[in-house]
């Protein structure tokens, strides 16, 4: 009886899990249910350009949306934009939302550091980073670095607020238990910090992904040669309605996969605390 | 030496192995919080093993004391010296909250406790050794927040002992605990105690709960030991057992004799 094998553990760890789906439907938004109204609305929009109700100089139907989309496709031209506007808007996510993290942690951690850098980061915080567009474009043209500058700056202030709020706000009971018992300083980080700011830093995410589809779209609008933004903008020049609505629409089905890939990442970071808000 | 559970009844007195535990000496300790007094010159000895309750009113100074001796605070002045000053003389805490990391499995929060031994190859089975001393060997794989307060403090037990501690200081550890699973708690740090032999310091405000534990109970007023007394009964002692009310009631008295206001009535 004093033995307990991996495989026991591992059956525990699947007993437990069942919280986790009654906190997925607390949620919402998943499920078949939230897909009943855009079909519905979908539906709608069609029925209303087919009776004419809708006129096609204002707003092309959903079937033409989806030949526009097959054309681009087949001429290559979808995917070529599609995965620009990608790559942008992960490049910059990965630069402004590291140096937030990292800057993030050393405020949290460090009253020197805090000190030193936190007063400057709010000031220009406060500005709103797209009235730096005619800086940027004067400053970098309309090259890939405009775009990459203007994203990382956008996810850069919700990363790093959130980070150094998670860091700033983990519970000194458990830290001080940590040190007692012996914990060294990176075991502290790692096993104590790091997991207990972790819900703080996922919010912090899921506002930048919002602000980074923001700022490239308005970055591509204005200031771009290749990117969804741009590909919008052209097909206005020619009226191409349909193209702009296809654009709008990958904009929206992208924001939704980036919000699907958050609440992967949560569940697995943080099964725990899935079963923390079910015991309560 | 072993945690395994038994029901068999511990040893009579004598017989206790006290050399896992290590004495501890205080002298002229001393502690402030700002203009605020709450330490004034403690001096105390307590011999390795034995069971030492700390009382007095809330805002002695009694879970200060605690505080001291587990290095959680630095005194202002005085010395604190576990055993002789030399070799391994470990100390663990035991807090009023069970501090378990809601994002570690149970058993993982009990390999928390091993500190720098947790990347030993033996640590995983040392932390089940432990979970299994509190008897909750089944739970290993859980989540914290699936247990009861009873539990998560047995989790806290098992979390501070795994380490096999030579001072266990315990800061109220059952005081948010029902009347009935303090009194199993009760049983089960005694049984610990006596299978592991360390020296335990534990703060309580429940007079009853230092009577039935300890071998000596200090009381703290005002900063400064005001009473220390030995308590010569055997083990285990029954809850309402005539010694036990007696001893209380002496205990009880000399609390309530410093008391402002004092009851209208004469015992």
């Amino acid at each position: 009886m004093t033995q307990v094998t991996s495989q026991q553990v591992e059956t525990h760890d699947r007993l437990v899990a069942r919280p986790r789906r009654q906190w997925r439907f607390a949620r919402g938004g998943d499920g078949p249910i939230g897909w009943v109204l855009p079909a519905l609305l979908l539906a709608l929009w069609q029925v209303a350009s087919a009776t004419g109700m809708l006129s096609a100089n204002a707003m092309p139907s959903p079937w033409q949306v989806v030949q526009a989309a097959w054309r681009l496709t087949l001429s290559g031209e979808l995917e070529r934009n599609v995965g620009v506007s990608f790559l942008r808007a992960m490049a910059g996510l990965v630069v402004g939302g590291g140096i937030g993290f990292a800057l993030g942690l050393a405020n949290g951690l460090s009253a020197l550091s805090h000190r030193l850098t936190d007063s400057t980061l709010q000031m220009v915080r406060n500005i709103p980073h797209l009235s730096l567009i005619p800086l940027v474009i004067v400053w970098f043209g309309i090259d890939e670095e405009a775009k990459l500058f203007l994203v990382a700056l956008g996810v850069f202030f919700p990363i790093y607020l959130n980070t150094m709020h998670g860091v700033k706000t983990v519970d000194p009971q458990l830290v001080e238990m940590a040190r007692s018992y012996g914990s060294s300083k990176s075991e502290l980080f790692w096993r104590i910090i790091l997991p207990g700011a972790l819900p703080s830093i996922f919010v912090g995410l899921r506002y930048a992904l919002g602000i980074m589809w923001l700022t490239l779209i308005v970055a591509e609008t204005i200031a771009a040669q290749s990117g969804l933004g741009y590909m919008a903008m052209q097909a206005r020049e020619f009226m191409e309605l349909d193209v702009v609505v296809l654009a709008i629409l990958i904009y929206a089905a992208l924001g939704k996969i980036a919000d699907i890939a958050t609440l992967l990442l949560e569940r697995r970071f943080l099964k725990w605390h899935a079963a923390f808000a079910a015991g309560k | 030496m072993t945690l395994a559970s038994s029901n068999a009844p511990p040893p009579a007195t004598a017989a206790y192995d006290r050399t896992a535990g290590v004495s501890l000496t205080l002298r002229g300790l001393k502690k402030s919080f700002g203009a605020k007094t709450i330490l004034r010159g403690v001096d105390l000895h307590v011999p390795a093993g034995q069971f030492v309750a700390v009382i007095g009113r809330s805002g002695c100074g009694k879970s200060t004391l605690l505080r001291l001796v587990a290095s959680l605070e630095t005194p202002d002045a005085g010395r604190i010296a576990l055993g002789d000053g030399c070799g391994d003389a470990r100390a663990r805490v035991m807090f009023q909250e069970p501090r378990l990391l809601p994002w570690q499995s149970i058993l993982a929060n009990i390999e928390t406790g091993l500190g720098g031994e947790r990347r030993d190859p033996d640590a995983r089975a040392r932390a089940v050794e432990a979970l299994d001393a509190v008897g909750l060997a089944d739970r290993a794989g859980e989540w914290p927040s699936v247990l009861s307060g009873g539990q998560k403090q047995r989790v806290a037990l098992a979390r501070a002992l795994v380490s096999k501690p030579r001072l266990l200081a315990l800061d109220e550890p059952l005081g948010a605990l029902d009347a009935l699973t303090r009194i199993e708690m009760q049983a089960l740090l005694e049984r610990v105690w006596l299978e592991q032999g360390f020296t335990a310091l534990l703060v309580t405000h429940d007079v009853c709960e230092a009577i039935a534990l300890a071998d000596r109970i200090l009381l703290i007023e005002d900063g400064a030991l005001a009473l220390d007394v030995p308590v010569d009964l055997p083990r285990p002692r029954r809850r309402g057992s005539v010694d036990l009310a007696v001893l209380e009631e002496r205990i009880l008295r000399r609390l309530l004799q410093t008391d402002a206001s004092a009851p209208e009535y004469a015992i």
